[in-house]
């Protein structure tokens, strides 16, 4: 039924992600689909990485560590954002594009009152999304 | 089980990195939570002693209004005048520095790495270079630099083409227009770039090259090592934070003022608070959605729309002007310029003090007191560069840009005021009466389509107050987030709003012009700041090269 599913990952928040992790892995075992992290960052130096080419490094290899650990194929994907404050969802959109996947599994937040003014990323992935989106409350 | 081929977003960098190894993580300092539903993401403590200085500041102007003024209103002529020399040698190494950087092998370094692609194309780039640090400024000085050079400042004595009866003197003519056109360039072109330049290069190179966080602290990693993570650090960045947002408010208010004469003299909008307080909500609120569209959807477009307008507005002032004259300006201006620039640039041993202190010191503490925002704006969008290539783009064309503006609107305007001084406008507004505000219109009165240019020039002046206002307001975001770009989306929008609001109190409870005496005066140690930059550029591209 899927192919390949896209997993939007925030490194400096992995320890949020696991819900969406576990849920994307066991998807992909029981379609036999491959899993593709994407990773956004800017091209400024960060918390996670110095330059954009250590982000790609590292999000390689925390696509590696999951591999192992769940048992499932992964890559990963890169992604430079000037501003990702803004444009995270559109540059999510863009790599959806580039995948070629055809599920989106990813974690958001409980909605609160923010959401009205400024909508949750997942909640703009599905309604801009052509694939499916399978959206992860976290815990 | 992962394929690295499959990592198609980012490159692999061909080579090593050349990473300054420091045990700093970014974002280490910073405190992350939320008030309510709104998350923070920010430094401490530079954003906490930011904040509460600034509202410190403020307080104090307001409940002494009197004691400020008098302090901040003897500082600041008192600074450009004991320290003339300062500004002027120093900002003469600044240019000798960056035309040195271009013409050595440290212009091939490229900023981000040797494979780095630019950001940005050349149009969003220029745009957005123009947009946050000079653009409001060649609005309210295009017409009145030139003419007030050429009738009353004299620069290196050159006299005034204007007798003490009113009368052109003809034999003064030409040599007190082209001395008027090139005094002015000088106040645009090399040496005010050369200072956005040197800060920004420093912050690209230690940011793109050397993977220390976008702030401005970095940059002296150099000179004073693990120490700018401390105190030093903090006091660099909350100076930094301090010049900018007062920087920005002081003008916010001030072009208010200015954009309300403009309103009153052409629609006979009345001129009073009340109107100011509706323009720099309006002005402010129309750069909050720009900064909520982000870098791309809202800085970058309305620099574009901004710089697009700009130009239409030049071409028709151009062609509506006597071309012929403004083309022989635009080379006389440029000759002088050329042949001038060593003496008007001397620091020692001048008689024309008024234009010397009043106007080139002034102007030096002016652009270096705004070199960090404006520096760090540029260096955040100057990735993919090499040294060579940033530093002919940031000091060559947009001096040439200014020199074209100078020599358009300043042209246009001397035609008008020595052709027929008894009815010119521009001459009553700058010459006869001091009315800085109005000299654009009043040149624009001068040409045919008044009506549809004065409008099409207020609209300019404060879409150019909103491009410098929201660069200006993620440059501060950055610092006080310790160099990190994503920090919450609330906080862009608390110091777009803090700055409006400052912006607003000082308007009604007076300040403004003493809050802006002290950012001028902050101009001083961000000199030596920027001398030291130049060491640590030195420093940094020498590591680059080994």
């Amino acid at each position: 039924m899927f192919q390949k599913i896209m997993v939007p990952v925030d490194l400096a928040h992995a320890d949020r992600l696991e819900r969406a992790t576990t849920a994307a892995a066991d998807l992909a075992k029981l379609y036999g689909a491959t899993v593709v992290y994407v990773g956004v960052t800017a091209p400024t130096p960060s918390a996670i990485a110095h330059t954009p080419q250590e982000f790609a490094g590292k999000l390689q290899a925390f696509a590696a560590d999951q591999a192992a650990k769940l048992g499932h194929q992964a890559t990963s994907h890169a992604m430079v954002s000037h501003d990702p404050t803004i444009d995270l969802d559109d540059t999510l959109l863009k790599g959806l594009n580039e995948t070629g996947a055809d599920l989106v599994v990813m974690a958001s937040h409980i909605p609160n009152v923010t959401d009205y003014i400024w909508p949750s990323n997942g909640g703009q992935i599905a309604a801009h999304a052509k694939a499916s989106v399978f959206i992860v409350r976290m815990a | 089980m992962t394929d690295p081929t499959d990592n198609q977003g980012i490159p692999e960098p061909d080579g090593d990195a050349n990473l300054i190894e420091t045990d700093y993580e970014i974002g280490q300092d910073n405190i992350e939570g939320s008030v309510g539903p709104f998350g923070f993401d920010i430094h401490n403590p530079v954003f906490m002693i930011s904040g509460l200085s600034i509202m410190a500041f403020v307080f104090y102007a307001l409940a002494l209004p009197e004691q400020a003024g008098a302090i901040f209103g003897w500082l600041r002529p008192a600074l450009t005048n004991i320290f003339d020399w300062f500004f002027l040698g120093a900002a003469n190494i600044f240019v000798l520095f960056c035309l040195m950087l271009i013409v050595s092998p440290w212009g091939s370094v490229r900023l981000g790495g040797q494979d780095a692609k630019p950001d940005y194309g050349y149009v969003g780039w220029f745009a957005m270079l123009f947009a946050a640090g000079m653009g409001i400024g060649l609005m309210f000085f295009g017409v009145l630099e030139p003419v007030y050079h050429m009738a009353i400042s004299e620069p290196l004595g050159v006299p005034t083409p204007f007798g003490a009866d009113g009368t052109v003197i003809p034999e003064n003519v030409e040599a007190a227009k082209a001395m008027g056109l090139a005094a002015t360039i000088y106040h645009w072109g090399l040496h005010p770039w050369a200072i956005y330049a040197i800060v920004a290069l420093a912050l690209a190179l230690f940011s793109f090259n050397k993977g220390l966080p976008l702030t401005i602290r970095s940059a002296f990693y150099p000179i004073f090592g693990d120490r700018v993570w401390g105190w030093t650090g903090h006091i660099i960045d909350t100076l930094a934070v301090f010049a900018t947002l007062f920087g920005l408010a002081t003008s916010l208010g001030f072009g208010a003022q200015q954009a309300n004469a403009g309103l009153e003299h052409v629609f006979g909008i009345p001129n009073n608070v009340t109107v100011q307080v509706i323009l720099i909500t309006a002005i402010t609120a129309v750069a909050l959605v720009s900064v909520l569209r982000g870098l791309d959807g809202g800085v970058k477009v309305l620099s574009e729309i901004n710089m697009g307008v700009a130009a239409l507005l030049l071409l028709f002032v151009l062609l509506a002007g006597p071309t012929m004259v403004i083309f022989s300006d635009f080379f006389t201006g440029l000759g002088t310029y050329a042949t001038e620039i060593v003496a008007l640039s001397n620091p020692v041993g001048r008689e024309d003090t008024g234009y010397r202190q009043g106007w080139t010191a002034f102007y030096w503490a002016w652009w270096i007191s705004w070199s960090p925002f404006v520096g760090m704006f540029i260096a955040r969008v100057s990735r993919g560069r090499t040294v060579r290539e940033f530093l002919i783009c940031v000091l060559i064309i947009p001096s040439l840009v200014c020199v074209l503006w100078m020599a358009v609107f300043g042209g246009v305007a001397i035609d008008q005021v020595l052709s027929d001084p008894a009815t010119s406008s521009v001459k009553a507004n700058v010459i006869d009466s001091y009315s800085p505000e109005l000299s654009l219109f009043a040149m624009l009165e001068g040409l045919p389509l008044a009506s549809i240019t004065s409008v099409i020039g207020i609209v300019l002046v404060i879409v150019f107050f909103v491009t410098s206002s929201d660069s200006g307001s993620l440059v501060i975001d950055t610092i006080t987030a310790g160099g990190k770009v994503d920090a919450p989306v609330p906080q862009r929008v608390f110091w777009c709003t803090f700055e409006g609001a400052v912006a607003i109190v000082l308007l009604i409870g007076g300040g403004l012009g003493a809050l802006q005496a002290m950012v001028i005066s902050t101009g001083l140690p961000f000199t030596i700041v920027l001398l030291l930059m130049c060491v640590a550029i030195v420093k940094g591209l020498q590591s680059e090269r080994a």
